[in-house]
């Protein structure tokens, strides 16, 4: 079994097939799985809800790793609760969450190196909780990479063929194959402490890589690295990964980073999954008003119904807005759907590099929003006109997406294809 | 002209030199504290050992070499260097045993076995050489059953002198250790067990390497405190010139013979066995430093 | 250290249990008996016997010279110790690698001939020996020179302990300190103390058990002469080797009795100095 040459993973059922889409090979799979996720997550979110068993969507056959109603608590302390999502073959997935949302947990019970106290945790079909670490198949990158001081680049590689008795030959092949593949060739020879951090990086990937696994996981790889070379290595990761065909799970508590380089998105919050989806999904449709807040940027405001086009929210409701959703409209020129449009006071104009980053304040609110260089400048005090498109509202513990009554839809916004 | 160029040119100039210094000038009592240290180093430490060096000169060569050469002095330096390596031994084992179960276990006297560890460094040595000496003969409480079951006597032998040195020297490597395997990352343990590594692997390969400096760190030291042990092993040793007698028990003697210059030849190789040691324990520091890195 | 996943099998479960039978075996064999020894040995015939061994005039006598020169020397090496450390981690100079060998160095040297050390200084053979003449010093076979041997032999103790907790610790405290006015002592006291607080402490600690139980260095410089230079570990070598065993251990038992408290302040320092740096590290001290 050999990921390396074995590119991009064949046929699975539910799957259009690379050909259809015509693009990157995920192309097809991001298609083809995000409404199914997200009743997937709907689901997941009512079951959490109910503390039932949210067993039967996760344990989809296309999936390759998935989990079902695993639950782990730390004496008093509930790690995950009732956790539910699956993945399917070769596809690089995120958790996301804050410090302390329970998904370096959930990666370490994949992994073995913790036990659910409830649940099901399957590879490949198979139930893997009683199963030893090393017997999963699994290649895992720690987030201090744990590489072995006194061994070399070389023996740290190896370190794993070796411990499964493997001929001397084909683990010096493997070995110089990882070399090449993570651009290490020369350094073979050098110890841990002699290689830069992101050369670290490379060696505990090849050394988790070398004894093929069949599901890749990686605890804040990025965590350690400089902000400088982060966005390199991140990038690198993505096309290895992609390169490899391997499935791989991620935990990081950065939201950039999971969006630009994961298929899949699972979003953790004290334990639960909030959301499970694509990066896209996520930010076009949060399920939950955590999520809502927690991806993009967004400003939660009381009671939007007192906003002109979203009388019918009820009394106190609460919604989050981005950016994207408020418009600005440039002094002097003529205002579109004027019957709608608020009158606003500029509160802060600031510079982004590209555009202006503009708060203004109305009937109590704040909101952010963007504002193109093109127009007119605005100064602060100054007396605008603005446009609210529609908001994210909550209800209970679900978002909605609310248009604005009064302004003709134009769509939801994020008419685009991939 | 020239004078004003001059008073201005003047605090420049004195700037200049009081940068070098200010370091010191920004925080007082350097003079203060260097003096006291360097008299203190100066009464206690440098002058003395440098009067050993020169008083030694008085013996000359010849009678230094036949100090060292004699049957007797050479015989004491073995048994020394030998009982002391073999006790530094038998704590390498048992110090490393015990640093790991108290590290990695959790039992009941745990705590208490953790705070007993120090007892040596506490005790005086000669309390512990009389305590070992009864413990040991042949109606002692070790003693008696050693001898009887095994016919082994450990009073008065090589076997007790290399007891009394085990015991002192038990906190060098325990505490040398204790440390290191407290700060050791379980990461390097899991990433071994996801790569397939039975236990023992995961021991010898990654942990041990870790610990080793350490271990040898506390060997040495052990070994450079058994070479120089003198209360707890005079008691148990019997001292028999020739059999049990311990080459700083020889300095002893021939000091009350008034023979100071062979008590100091003999001190000198002693010392500079304790330097040589000293040093390889500093090489040995700054080595695992550098495989260590940065974290 | 984070709760970790245990694979216990057996044979996991097997080594626990042969390590830690081994390392009690071990502890009650090399630490518990002899401690056990010394009190049996002099109780043995009861309690008066034991009494009269400790309250023997000879006894106190060497019990009060030993208490004399552990306090003398514990204060002299806290002072130096807190000026070597201050002067080594607030100031950079020319051979600071050397002085902190040179202070090291007592931790290579045997005790006796830390002992043979200072009588060929200070001793009749000695070139100080002409200039203490004059001055009707005696050194060498007197309480001077076993204060002196004793500070030799626990020199580095309390500077050891101090100079890493002080590097550690930086100089920017102080530097701020000084900037905003303070004088030596006050910064001193008020900035830098607080943190060596426990070092010193610990240290101190240490000093007081090796110069108490010190025993060749001194058995060297002091002569021996009973009643006048014997310190206690002296004086108990002389009943033993007298024969005099019972009250040999009874003498002993009073030092046992030091190092089991040593041992207590010992542990409670370690214990309350993980606690304050624990609290301080929380509030970003």
């Amino acid at each position: 079994m050999n990921p390396i040459t074995e590119k991009i993973p064949t046929s699975d059922p539910g799957d259009p097939g690379p050909a259809a889409a015509g693009l990157s090979p995920f192309a097809g799979k991001i298609a083809g799985t995000p409404p199914a996720t997200a009743d997937r997550a709907a689901r997941d979110a009512d079951d959490a809800a109910n503390d039932g068993s949210a067993r039967e969507p996760a344990r989809a056959p296309e999936n390759h790793v998935s989990l079902s109603g695993v639950r782990k608590s730390f004496g008093n302390f509930v790690a995950a609760d009732s956790v539910s999502f699956g993945l399917p073959k070769g596809t690089l997935g995120a958790l996301l969450g804050p410090s302390g949302s329970g998904k370096t947990t959930i990666l370490r019970m994949i992994a073995g190196l913790e036990n659910p106290d409830r649940g099901d945790i399957l590879i490949d079909g198979a139930r893997v909780n009683d199963v030893h670490p090393s017997k999963r198949g699994i290649g895992f990158v720690f987030q201090n990479y744990a590489l072995f001081r006194y061994m070399t680049v070389f023996d740290n590689i190896a370190f794993g063929l070796r411990a499964q008795k493997a001929d001397r030959n084909r683990i010096r092949e493997r070995v110089n194959e990882l070399l090449t593949l993570t651009d290490m060739n020369g350094l073979e020879k050098r110890y841990p402490a002699q290689l830069s951090g992101g050369q670290r990086q490379r060696v505990a990937f090849a050394r988790a890589l070398a004894p093929s696994p069949r599901l890749l996981l990686l605890d804040e790889p990025f965590a350690a690295i400089d902000a400088k070379v982060r966005r390199e290595l991140r990038s690198w990761l993505r096309a290895m990964i992609t390169k490899l065909g391997i499935t791989s799970i991620f935990v990081t508590h950065d939201q950039d980073e999971a969006i630009e380089v994961a298929d899949l998105v699972i979003i953790t919050n004290r334990g639960r999954v909030e959301q499970t989806g694509t990066p896209l999904d996520l930010y076009r449709e949060p399920a939950t008003p955590f999520v809502a807040r927690f991806v993009g940027e967004s400003t939660v405001l009381e009671d939007y119904g007192r906003l002109l086009g979203f009388e019918n929210a009820p009394r106190g409701a609460k919604a989050s807005v981005r950016p994207e959703f408020v418009h600005v409209c440039p002094p002097g020129d003529p205002v579109q759907y004027e019957n709608s449009a608020e009158n606003a006071e500029v509160l802060s104009v600031a510079f982004r590099g590209s555009s202006l980053e503009v708060k203004v304040g109305l009937k109590g609110f704040v909101l952010t929003t963007g504002y193109s260089l093109e127009h007119p400048a605005l100064s602060v005090g100054e007396k605008v006109k603005i446009l609210v498109w529609r908001v994210y509202a909550f209800e209970d513990d679900k978002a909605r997406l609310v248009n604005n009554s009064r302004l003709e839809s134009r769509g939801n916004g994020y008419n685009f294809a991939i | 002209m020239s004078e004003v160029a001059e008073v201005l040119e003047a605090p420049l100039a004195r700037g200049a030199g009081r940068a070098k210094r200010t370091k010191k000038r920004v925080i007082p009592g350097f003079g203060i504290t260097m003096g006291i240290t360097m008299s203190f180093v100066g009464i206690i430490v440098l002058v003395p050992m440098l009067s050993m060096a020169l008083e030694s000169r008085a013996l000359g060569f010849g009678g230094f070499w036949r100090t060292i050469v004699d049957a007797r002095t050479l015989n004491a330096c073995k048994v020394s260097f030998f009982a002391s390596f073999v006790g530094a031994l038998v704590n390498g084992f048992g110090g490393l045993m015990l640093a790991w179960v108290i590290v990695r276990y959790r039992f009941p006297f745990r705590r208490f076995i953790d705070g007993l560890i120090e007892l040596p460094f506490a005790l005086p040595t000669a309390v512990a050489g009389i305590s070992l000496t009864v413990l040991t003969t042949d109606k002692g409480w070790i003693g008696k059953p050693l001898f009887e079951l095994l016919g082994v006597r450990v009073a008065y032998t090589q076997l007790g002198i290399i007891l009394a040195i085990t015991f002192v020297t038990i906190p060098f490597v325990v505490r040398s250790v204790q440390p290191v395997l407290e700060q050791l990352s379980p990461d390097f343990e899991e990433a071994g067990m996801i790569l397939g590594a039975s236990d023992f692997a995961v021991f010898f390969k990654i942990i041990l390497p870790e610990i080793l400096p350490a271990l040898l760190t506390g060997f040495s030291l052990a070994f450079a405190r058994g070479l120089g042990e003198y209360g707890s092993v005079i008691f148990i040793a019997g001292n028999i010139p020739f059999k049990t007698e311990i080459a700083p028990l020889v300095i002893m003697s021939k000091l009350e013979q008034f023979n100071y210059d062979q008590a100091t030849a003999i001190a000198l190789v002693m010392l500079a066995a304790s330097f040589a040691i000293m040093f390889v324990v500093n090489r040995l520091q700054v080595r695992s430093a550098t495989y260590a890195g940065e974290k | 250290m984070t709760e970790r996943r245990d694979f216990r099998n057996d044979k996991n479960r097997l080594w626990r249990i042969v390590l830690i039978a081994l390392s009690f075996l071990f502890i009650v064999a090399m630490l518990v008996l002899p401690l056990a020894q010394v009190l049996h040995g002099a109780l043995e015939r009861g309690f008066p016997p034991f009494l009269k061994a400790v309250s023997d005039p000879y006894a106190v006598i060497a019990l009060k010279l030993t208490l004399l020169i552990t306090a003398m020397t514990v204060v002299l090496n806290t002072f130096f110790g807190i000026s070597a450390a201050w002067a080594i981690t607030r100031f950079e100079f020319r051979g600071k690698g050397f002085l902190i060998t040179l202070i090291d160095l007592p931790f290579a040297v045997s005790p006796v001939i830390a002992g043979l050390v200072f009588i060929m200084t200070f001793g009749r053979l000695g070139w100080a020996y002409p200039f203490l003449q004059d001055w009707g010093i005696r050194i060498v076979f007197a309480i001077p020179g076993m204060v002196l041997a004793t500070i030799f032999v626990t020199f580095p103790f309390v500077g050891r302990e101090l100079i890493p907790v002080l590097t550690a610790r930086g100089t920017d405290e102080e530097e701020a300190a000084i900037l905003m006015g303070a004088g030596f002592f006050r910064t001193f006291w008020k900035v830098t103390f607080p943190h060596m607080r426990w070092a010193l402490l610990y240290g101190v600690i240490l000093c007081t058990a090796r110069a108490m139980g010190e025993f060749g260095a001194v058995s060297v410089v002091s002569g021996h002469l009973r009643g006048k230079t014997n310190t206690l570990p002296l004086h108990i070598e002389i009943l033993f080797k007298e024969y005099h065993t019972l009250q040999s251990f009874g003498a002993a038992t009073i030092l046992v009795c030091a190092a089991i408290l040593i041992l207590i302040a010992r542990n409670v320092v370690e214990s309350v100095s993980k606690k304050d740096d624990f609290h301080r590290a929380r509030q970003g001290v």
